[in-house]
């Protein structure tokens, strides 16, 4: 198949269009993955930016470093109360940028956009004028978060700290700002892209799979994007319903979240969190099936229960739906209310567990390599069920009470997150690096960059149990000299995590430098999916004529 | 794999829109917080509508360029391989449940009030009182400010509702009236009767703005007289609670109302260009979808907020 690529490139239908318009008017579903992907990356440098001025801050107690920032003509109060503003808009920027423009554009819009046209052998996406309109609204997003940082918000004081849930009443009465409204309307448009992204997904998924691709026979990969996009589809609107709200409770009047006029903010909570729970499922199953197929790959067996795994996912999108506050467990509500959010959140941990046994049974009994994708994903696995059994510590509603707000949810989300849904994103690079670029990446920096990474994080987040446990609240700037060496320890482990960060660039600095040609399929007898039968990198248009499976 | 294309789906060609329209949205964003900021000094030197109106007028020019691409492509029978149709019955579907999770946020805010308006338990002292909140008053476990608001009850106390029996009622029939007209000209239109499929689409486009044109009567008597005092507060300080979760529920009703008569009224032009077959006619009856998702929400503004909401069957 591959000797029939160049024969493929002279054909009209395959003809690339110059560079302005291939990259700006889009409709290629490969090109947009790769615009994600970018942008992705840009997203993740700011961030991860940001995050190291948070743990600078947080090295020592006192406000020491981010004084450093502000306007040193001002007297010391005033310096003081700007740096105290800066660190909670860093915290709330951080959470904002990370999860809305790294991981989802990454996974769903990148790795979504490139693999699972070819995994289902369609020759693109469903509506590609409209995949390219999901890409630019993330632009304009973007822009606007943007604007918004550096617009002022509480008082004088530039950008938006109420953190990235955006509760009433700082998101409504104290800070008033445009830098707010500037938000919420940049997350409007994130919303409206990701819900286009996500019509797109279903239709490509259930209209263009090849002739013979049952459901049942559907690679995981794009059966977690499918579960996502419903989840996309049925929550983004309740956020966009609720922030509006936020938007009227600010310009006109309304009191939806006013209790000085009858309203209510716990409204707001819970229809943040009937967003904002599926939504960390929305970050992480994609990644659930990027792990799936490499640890298959790599172990050279077929997934173990693969329809178990696929109805895992379809379980834990559905149970989603129905745990979201347990995260508001002490904003009063009844006992019996707790009682059942606490066992239903529980029950998450069943079709959370299938998924992590799955992937040992896929592994036990086959002959594993560890190439660098894999290692990736074998430190997925162990990171995310870290993450994953902190949760359940954390759904019980009497505990809660103990560790909400503190670092230990901090350490609970980020194992999940900046360790499990970061991983995959690694995993999946090195995983089809190869294939979407045609070149091999670099061994040595790869593997650095997994090392590096694997010790960083680890020495990050887990000293924040341990601050959790020991009542350090988070969001806050300064902390009791008692957890300064935990603290301090931390920023260490982000050092280490930046040189990581540091090998991954250059690491693809020396890959497209070295210029190793790739091939059609690197893993061999385990890579079984479709995009391995196409050259790498894939023609233009992918499947002129549609493969058949048996 | 080579060769030429053989496969029935739409490959569509590189298109300026997507990049214009996000230009437009992110335009018509900023100028909107700018213009709601001209009073407090603007954002970053911008003040006024302008920046808004001209976003505003991207984006209609974007989704005027747009759709008149996409019938073209129709027309020229790029789109139209069974395939594809089906491929954009998915997308209406799907774009119509999101809208329809869109309307739970302001449905849940609303029931959130109205079955939920008194404090629950009150706060009792161990000397067997009950504690007083800041104000002298007594105080409840949750929501104590809601409870002296709206007196524990749903039309809020002082609040003078509309009768849903009146305007809201003759709204109810003519939408679901408007309901069967779509029918009788989607009937009409796969029977190839074509003069029954205009007029039944005519009709269904006259009661659409019947419809709106009632309901600004409706809020023209609100905005006059007022829910009682509830509107003063409105108005003059700070918020309602009643006002703001009734004029934000329906007022987005209204505004889907606007955009699918709209919509009914592109494919009337259409209709009469002759661009819909009896076979073939997706964008109508997308349109049909849109009204009857628009009609249905309708039913439910009615039944929760006008009936019950308004005749206290919450309390
Ligand atoms: C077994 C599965 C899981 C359970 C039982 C669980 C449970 C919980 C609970 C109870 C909280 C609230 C803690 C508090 O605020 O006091 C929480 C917070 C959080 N979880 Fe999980 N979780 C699970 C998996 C995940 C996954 C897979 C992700 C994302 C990939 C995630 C992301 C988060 C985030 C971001 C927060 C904090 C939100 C915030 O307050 O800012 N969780 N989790
Ligand atoms: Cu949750």
């Amino acid at each position: 198949m591959a000797g029939t690529a160049t024969n493929t490139a002279e054909h009209h239908d395959d003809h690339v269009p110059s560079f302005f318009v291939r990259w700006f008017f889009s409709t290629n579903h490969k090109d947009i993955g790769t615009l994600y992907l970018v942008f992705a990356i840009l997203a993740g440098v700011i961030g991860g930016a940001m995050s190291g001025l948070i743990r600078m801050e947080l090295m020592d107690p006192g406000v020491t470093f981010l004084t450093s920032f502000t306007d040193q003509n001002l007297p010391e109060a005033a310096q003081l109360d700007a740096a105290k503003n800066f660190y909670n808009v860093l915290i709330t920027y951080h959470g904002l940028i990370m999860i809305f423009f790294m991981v989802m554009p990454a996974l769903i819009g990148g790795f979504g956009n490139w693999f699972v046209p070819l995994m289902i052998g369609a020759p693109d996406m469903a509506f590609p004028r409209m995949n390219n309109i999901s890409f630019w609204l993330y632009g304009a997003s973007a822009f606007l978060l943007t604007l918004s940082y550096f617009a002022p918000g509480y008082g004088e004081q530039l950008g938006f700290g109420g953190g990235w849930v955006l509760y009433p009443p700082l998101s409504t009465e104290n800070i008033t700002g445009p830098s707010m409204d500037l938000l919420i309307l940049s997350l409007h448009l994130a919303g409206a892209s990701s819900i286009l992204g996500a019509i797109n997904f279903i239709t490509t998924i259930f209209n263009m799979r090849a002739p013979g691709m049952t459901l049942h026979k559907m690679p995981l990969f794009a059966w977690s994007v499918l579960i996502t996009a419903f989840l996309l589809v049925l929550s983004l609107p309740v956020l966009a319903g609720g922030i509006t709200m936020l938007l009227t409770d600010r310009m006109f009047n309304t009191a939806f979240f006013d209790w000085t006029a009858g309203g209510d903010p716990i409204l707001y909570q819970h229809l943040f969190w009937f967003f904002g729970h599926p939504e960390v499922y929305i970050l992480i199953l994609p990644g659930f099936g990027v792990i799936s197929h490499i640890v298959s790959t790599f172990s050279k067996k077929p997934i173990f229960g693969y329809l178990g795994m696929a109805y895992a996912m379809v379980a834990i999108g559905f149970v989603g739906f129905i745990v979201w506050a347990h995260h508001m467990y002490t904003v009063g509500m009844s006992v019996n209310m707790k009682a059942y959010f606490t066992a239903a959140t529980l029950v998450i941990a069943v079709p959370t567990g299938i998924k992590v046994f799955s992937w040992i049974a896929t592994m036990w009994g086959g002959s594993v390599e560890f190439k660098i994708p894999m290692l990736w994903a074998i430190g997925f696995i162990f990171l995310f069920t870290i993450g994953g059994v902190t949760g359940v510590v954390l759904a019980n509603a009497g505990i809660d009470h103990a560790l909400h707000d503190t670092y230990y949810v901090v350490a609970h989300f980020h194992y999940v997150l900046s360790l499990g849904a970061v991983f995959a994103i690694f995993a999946a690079w090195y995983y089809w690096f190869e294939k979407m670029y045609g070149i091999k990446y670099n061994v040595f920096f790869a593997g650095a960059h997994f090392w590096l990474m694997f010790i960083g994080v680890n020495i990050i987040f887990m000293p924040q149990h341990f601050l959790g446990l020991q009542g350090m609240p988070r969001r806050y700037v300064d902390y009791n000299e008692a957890f300064s060496l935990w603290n301090h320890v931390s920023t260490w482990g982000y050092l280490i995590t930046l040189l990581g960060v540091l090998a991954f660039f250059v690491g693809i600095a020396a890959s497209v430098l070295q210029r190793r040609k790739g091939v059609a399929n690197p893993w061999g007898e385990g890579a079984t999916t479709l995009e391995w039968t196409l050259p790498s990198p894939p023609p233009f248009h992918s499947f002129n004529e549609l493969p058949k499976i048996k | 794999m080579a060769g030429a294309v053989q496969h029935d789906y739409h490959l569509v060609n590189p298109s300026p829109w997507p990049l214009i329209g996000s230009i437009g949205a992110g335009m018509t964003a900023i100028g909107a917080v700018a213009w709601s900021h001209s009073g407090d000094g603007g954002l970053f030197g911008i003040s006024g509508p302008w920046l808004f109106l001209t976003g505003f007028a991207v984006l209609l020019i974007t989704m005027a360029g747009w759709w008149r691409d996409v019938v073209k492509e129709s027309l020229a029978g790029e789109n139209t391989a069974p395939v594809v149709r089906i491929g954009l019955r998915y997308g209406m579907i799907l774009f119509i449940a999101s809208e329809v999770m869109f309307f739970v946020a302001w449905f849940w805010a609303f029931f959130g009030a109205a079955l939920f308006p008194g404090a629950g338990d009150p706060i009792i002292l161990t000397d067997g009182t009950q504690m007083l909140n800041a104000d002298g008053l007594p105080a409840y476990l949750m929501n104590d400010s809601r409870q002296h608001i709206t007196g524990g009850m749903w039309p809020p106390a002082g609040v003078e509702v509309l009768d849903p029996w009146h305007l809201p009622l003759i709204n109810t029939l003519i939408l679901l009236l408007s309901g069967t007209t779509i029918t009788w000209s989607h009937y009409a239109l796969t029977k190839n009767d074509q003069k029954g499929f205009i007029t039944g689409l005519v009709l269904t486009i006259l009661l659409g703005i019947f419809f709106t044109f009632l309901q600004y009567v409706e809020y023209n008597e609100v905005l006059l007289y007022g829910f009682g005092d509830d509107v003063e507060r409105m108005f003059t300080y700070k918020a309602s609670l009643y006002g703001g979760s009734f004029f934000m529920a329906t007022g987005f009703h209204g505004v889907h109302v606007i955009i699918g008569t709209i919509f009914l009224i592109v494919c009337l032009f259409r209709g009469l260009a002759g661009h819909f077959t009896p076979e073939r006619h997706f964008g109508f009856e997308a349109a049909a979808w849109y009204w009857h998702f628009v009609d249905v929400v309708w039913l439910f503004l009615f039944a929760s907020i006008y009936v019950a909401g308004n005749e206290g069957v919450f309390g």
